[in-house]
């Protein structure tokens, strides 16, 4: 089997982004080397030996009291590029909390922290792929890049595929967020239609009344790092 | 304009500067028990295109077990170490430094050298760096010498020559050293495929 995507399928941003400070002393300069793909790639790690309660899908319930914000659902699939949903992997989110600050003691963004938000949640996604987690809205938040740069809200996902080849780390945005076409992040992804797909989409169906809106976020993984191709697959 | 019937793909972003909130709860260096007589440890530093230390890395290891096999649902257990997961995470710590305990994975195939998958996640990556782990023939395993060496390797083949020794780990007291370099003259091979 080889991965067959053309140019337009790969997805990813480069290493190198000049608008995005930090990629400046940790991109790499060679060009990446081809791997042919043996048993090693093929393979992925398998969780649920871990303990991974439904609380850890809730982040508004680990701690006695509620934390401030507005109180969202964020549900969709895990996806392979061929469509089909991945049963039983991992999904690991971090963010922000209402006021943009982070339970992280390297963020000094003068917002206060929430003591009942810390912004972590983790699940395994069902027999189609789906997730769901319960959270706040995340606030935008300053950062140094350059002069008066803010990020949009976003939340970080980490998900785990079946092969190694599908590991994948993103972020969510929301949808009619004018911070998007600012920021150096989002805009590193160079093609327009694929930083789209990054933002998440209202969703009345999963918005519950009189408690909380709904997001819907797909995360589709497959084509990266896939070296383009020449002709047909 | 009609919508594709099958899904594209998620671009990748940053795993940011706050990694440690989402990713911390699973740090899991230890791929087996330390105290296992074949355990052996992979040590080293993750260093940037300047040379300094990468401080908010975070690695993720897969490889296979001792006899070269992947965990698969059907898996037998019996043939893998305890707990065999065969996949492990470690943050960098102020130096640079990681530290996993593993066991020198078996051969996945006929033509390759034992070799260990690394993922490197980081702020300032846009998307994770892949590389390889190759540990060649160590004095005083039993068995080493049946191992394939890296130069005989089909994926090591593909690299430039005077790049190829940044792939292969260098034999330590207790395992391996194998360093990541982001830039500079001793550069890793990253990976695409
Ligand atoms: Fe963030």
């Amino acid at each position: 089997m080889t991965l067959t995507h053309g140019p337009q399928l790969q997805p990813d941003p480069p290493y190198r982004a000049p608008a995005y400070r930090s990629s400046e002393r940790r991109a790499p300069s060679a060009p990446l080397v081809p791997l042919p793909l043996g048993p090693t790639e093929r393979a992925g790690p398998l969780f649920g030996h871990q303990t991974i309660t439904p609380a850890d899908a809730d982040l508004t319930r680990q701690h006695p009291g509620e934390p401030l914000g507005e109180r969202i659902n964020v549900s969709g699939r895990l996806l392979d590029d061929r469509g089909r949903g991945i049963a039983g992997q991992l999904i690991e989110i971090w963010q922000a909390n209402a006021a943009g600050r982070y339970t992280h003691p390297v963020d000094q963004h003068r917002a206060p922290l929430d003591p009942n938000f810390t912004g972590a949640g983790r699940c395994l996604t069902g027999p189609d792929g789906s997730y769901r987690f319960v959270t706040i809205k995340p606030g935008a938040y300053p950062w140094r890049n350059h002069p008066n740069a803010w990020r949009p809200a976003h939340i970080h996902f980490s998900v785990f595929g079946r092969m190694f080849t599908e590991r994948l780390v993103t972020q969510m945005y929301f949808p009619g967020d004018p911070l998007i076409e600012h920021d150096a992040i989002a805009t590193s992804i160079t093609d327009p239609a694929a930083l789209a797909r990054l933002v998440a989409s209202f969703d009345w169906e999963t918005t519950e009344e009189e408690w909380a809106l709904g997001y819907r976020f797909d995360v589709v993984v497959g084509g990266h790092l896939a070296t383009p191709v020449e002709g047909p697959a | 304009m009609s919508a594709p019937s099958i899904p594209l793909p998620s671009p990748s972003q940053t795993v940011g500067p706050y990694l440690s909130i989402g990713m911390a709860w699973l740090n899991c260096p230890d791929l087996v028990d330390t105290g296992r007589p074949d355990a052996i440890t992979v040590t080293g530093r993750v260093l940037d295109a300047d040379g300094l230390p990468v401080p908010d890395a975070v690695l993720e290891l897969w490889q296979a077990d001792q006899s070269g096999r992947f965990p698969t649902a059907g898996a037998d257990p019996d043939t893998s170490p305890p707990g065999w997961s065969g996949w492990g995470r470690c943050p960098t710590d102020a130096d640079g430094g990681y530290h996993f305990t593993t066991v020198v994975p078996g051969p996945v195939d006929d033509r390759q050298a034992p070799h260990a998958d690394l993922s490197v996640f980081m702020r300032g990556l846009l998307q994770r760096l892949v590389t390889r782990i190759y540990f060649p023939p160590r004095a005083g395993v039993a068995g080493a010498d049946r191992w394939l060496p890296p130069s005989d390797d089909p994926v090591v083949a593909g690299v430039p020559a005077e790049r190829t020794g940044t792939l292969v780990a260098r034999p330590s007291a207790d395992g391996y050293r194998f360093d990541v370099h982001l830039g500079g003259d001793a550069e890793t091979v990253f990976f695409a495929w």
